[in-house]
């Protein structure tokens, strides 16, 4: 099919949401939260996914990982399965165990890997996400919020997924940390070839980082398209108004 | 590092380690050495504490000091095994309810409810009364009887960290429930667990010492705190420093063990706070 070539996910008139916790037996009640979502994603590029909250974004990107089934339409895979990078970098690590561990355990879950190739890869991603390796030996308490961030960047990259979902990512950061794990994402997607859904409130964010840009309304895609067309020229009500609030 | 250090350490903590840590050595020093034979009878009956015995001696003419010292080692054996198995059991339970949830869920918090429901004495009596009684008997008693509250403890502490990122992550890298419940969740426990124990542990001291005390706990020729206690009764007018030895061994070492399980709490309280 060689319109699909180039692709690493697309997302084919998916419509789906979550149940309600049913009684032993019962199903619970249907509640739809994505309807007739359709929208693909090239190689390499950054598509960014903006929208109030409470729209749905965080649902698709469960849905995309797998966490969440599409109740109509589907979601095919190009490549491997996503990876996330979450918003809070509080709660992406787990506070028990030290950074090494952390990165090495998607590896170890993954069991191709003898333990010195394991060690060389976790070096090598600390290099990739600028971190010292005197952070290996740290537990997450014992680093910054830009610093944690950095290892959750590493934590998903670390099996080398071509795609990442980033629900978010600097939102819980202070506006210089924001910049550099901004550049950070740009600069690991130009070395490594990644695709990345970016889902974001921050309309510069957006702008600054994205090459096209999904805007969403209550479980609907209004508007899609490259940035600069979508900023420039909004087609949709809601777009404008989007744009106003952020200016 | 010594700032980590003097960090760690708080006023319970250190008070709580050094009254227990003197008595559990003494106690383990009690298995290999004694000052006299535990049940050889002497002449030297009904004898008020000197220095060739520190706590007198009992109407047998036996030393209380060598008695309590080899005694007590029964009761820890009896409480450690006991809160081993509780939270052992515990923690399997807790963890399986905690994260599948649903009807697995369902039925056996439902049973646990069931056995929280009867009085802990009670239950251990009827478990003993159809086991009969002795030591190894009087562990699977308590630690059936144990196995309840862990199990609540634990399913919360592993329930609420069923939706953390970090449990996602591993979730998504293809971790199993099985590594997902063990290695990643496990230690994250701890915190909850330990304080649980040092509990577990004082409450299995005391259960063993009323059981034994009843006449429904360890019987002859072993020797526990509690069975002490139920033969110091007997002969509390004649030798009240035999129930006063034994009675202040009990509780100096429940004590010790409170003082460290609040210790390690307020260990937390700071570490949240951080």
């Amino acid at each position: 099919m060689a319109e699909n070539e180039g692709l690493v996910v697309k997302v084919d008139h998916v419509s789906g949401g979550y149940r309600t916790e049913g009684m032993l037996w019962k199903r619970g009640a249907y509640q739809e939260v994505l309807h007739d979502v359709d929208f693909y994603v090239r190689e390499g590029e950054i598509m960014g996914l903006v929208g109030e909250s409470g729209t749905g974004k965080s649902t698709l990107a469960r849905m995309l990982l797998g966490m969440v089934k599409p109740e109509k339409g589907q979601i095919i895979h190009y490549t491997k399965r996503p990876q996330i990078v979450f918003q809070d970098p509080y709660s992406s690590l787990n506070p028990a165990y030290s950074v090494e561990w952390s990165l090495e355990e998607p590896l170890r879950i993954f069991g191709k890997y003898d333990a010195a190739e394991r060690k060389r890869r976790v070096r090598d991603m600390l290099e990739r996400v600028e971190l010292p390796s005197e952070c290996l030996s740290a537990k997450p308490s014992e680093l910054s919020g830009g610093q944690r961030q950095r290892v959750s960047i590493a934590a998903a990259l670390i099996r080398r997924p071509r795609f990442i979902i980033a629900d978010e990512p600097v939102s819980a950061l202070d506006v210089t940390i924001q910049a550099q794990i901004l550049q950070l994402l740009k600069d690991l997607q130009k070395d490594l070839n990644l695709s990345y859904l970016f889902i974001s409130h921050d309309l510069n964010v957006v702008y600054q980082l994205c090459d096209r840009v999904l805007v969403m309304k209550k479980g609907r895609i209004v508007e899609q398209g490259d940035v600069e067309t979508v900023y420039d020229h909004p087609q949709e009500e809601y777009t404008k108004q989007l744009l106003a609030a952020a200016q | 590092m010594k700032e980590k250090i003097r960090q760690k350490c708080n006023g319970y903590l250190v008070a709580g380690i050094l009254i227990a840590g003197v008595i559990l050595a003494w106690i383990i020093i009690g298995h290999f050495y004694t000052p006299y034979d535990p049940t050889k009878m002497s002449r030297a009956k009904l004898q008020g504490p000197s220095a060739a015995h520190l706590f007198g001696t009992d109407k047998f003419g036996r030393d209380i000091f060598s008695r309590v010292m080899q005694g007590s080692g029964t009761t820890l054996m009896i409480s450690l095994a006991t809160i081993l198995i509780g939270s052992g059991f515990g923690t399997l339970i807790g963890a399986v309810t905690g994260y599948f949830g649903g009807i697995v869920d369902e039925i056996l918090m439902r049973l646990n409810d069931a056995l929280t429901a009867f009085p802990s004495i009670l239950l251990a009596l009827v478990i003993i009364s159809i086991l009969g009684p002795g030591k190894y008997n009087v562990i699977v008693a308590l630690g059936i009887v144990f196995i309840p509250s862990y199990a609540r403890v634990m399913r919360t502490a592993f329930a609420s960290q069923r939706e953390i990122n970090y449990i996602t992550s591993a979730r998504l890298m293809g971790a199993s429930s099985f590594r997902i419940l063990f290695v990643h969740m496990l230690p994250n426990t701890f915190r909850v667990l330990l304080p649980a124990l040092t509990i577990g542990f004082n409450n299995a001291v005391l259960a063993e010492a009323s059981m034994s005390f009843l006449g429904i706990g360890v019987m002859p020729p072993d020797v526990s705190m509690g069975y002490m206690l139920s033969e110091a009764q007997g002969m509390f007018r004649s030798a009240p420093w035999y129930a006063i030895s034994v009675g202040s061994i009990i509780a100096l070492l429940v004590f010790g063990v409170s003082l460290i399980g609040e210790g390690l709490q307020h260990l937390e309280k700071e570490k949240g706070v951080a």
